[in-house]
């Protein structure tokens, strides 16, 4: 076994175990903690894909900014506990229906995509990120200057729907 | 050299990790934990599709990676506006479980 695979694995490992973590934990900050370690591998596995800028993006924007506000939230209201977590009567469907999922999804990636046998490259130290920023700014320039503006109504929305009215109104 | 497959198969494991948070717990904020892990999980099969046409190709093949970009600022956006609301249901409610969240059933 080759050391692409063996790290491959290892990096998988960490992955699912980290996302089972969040699943399963009681606390929300465990959670949010456990996510964060989740989204340090997948950028990781950015790595091993050729494409460091995301990669970077992913700790910065995920792990960083993401997860703070998450974190943020959780202790501004303090609901690391909430009562009945798991309702145990719901648990057997919602199972149920994962199971299905992730067994038709494996037996499409195993069966229909193995046979072509396509392979991807682990990156060494090439792909700077200057061919992105190029094509990014000629090709995708539209949707990026787009993005703006989902940003600045996002940005708005957030303000606007945590905003306190005056005391004793209702909103 | 890996296998796309299991990059992709890993990729499903974490979708249906994320979705089965959504399903089974109670907690607003770790439902939107899940959403952001199946997030993810799209965008790793995303890169991993890009890095299999630059293979291919033999080019660089950048259009994956873009789409990520535009993935990543939409969690941003959703997140600020998810956020926002859970901390106004949190207000009127004093709750974040999304049991109680009922108002609406007649």
């Amino acid at each position: 076994m080759s050391g692409d695979l063996i790290l491959f694995f290892i990096l998988a490992l960490t992955a699912i175990l980290t996302g089972a973590g969040m699943l399963l934990s009681r606390n929300a900050v465990y959670s949010a903690l456990y996510l964060v370690m989740n989204f340090g591998t997948v950028a990781v596995f950015y790595l091993l894909l050729g494409s460091p800028f995301i990669a970077l993006s992913q700790v910065t924007v995920y792990g960083g900014a993401i997860m703070v506000l998450f974190l943020f939230v959780i202790m501004l209201l303090g609901v690391e506990h909430i009562p009945a977590e798991f309702e145990w009567k719901n648990l057997l469907p919602a199972v149920l229906l994962g199971l299905a999922l992730i067994g038709q999804v494996l037996y499409l990636v195993i069966q229909k995509i193995s046979t072509t046998g396509l392979q991807v490259a682990t990156s060494t130290a090439e792909a700077a990120p200057s061919p992105l920023a190029t094509k990014l700014f000629t090709v995708y320039l539209l949707p990026f200057e787009i993005t703006s503006i989902l940003l600045l109504v996002a940005m708005i929305g957030a303000i606007v729907l945590t905003k306190q009215e005056k005391k004793g109104a209702r909103g | 050299m890996i296998p796309v497959n299991y990059y992709l198969a890993l990729a499903a494991i974490l979708f249906t990790m994320g979705a089965m948070g959504v399903l089974i717990r109670r907690n607003a904020l770790v439902i939107f934990m899940s959403v952001e892990l199946m997030l993810n999980a799209a965008n790793l099969t995303f890169v991993t599709f890009a890095r299999m046409y630059s293979t291919l190709n033999t080019t660089s093949v950048f259009n994956g990676q873009i789409f990520v970009f535009f993935v990543m600022t939409l969690a941003a956006a959703e997140v600020a506006v998810g956020l926002a609301l859970i901390v106004a249901i949190f207000r009127s409610k004093q709750s974040i479980d999304v049991d109680q969240l009922n108002s609406l059933k007649g």
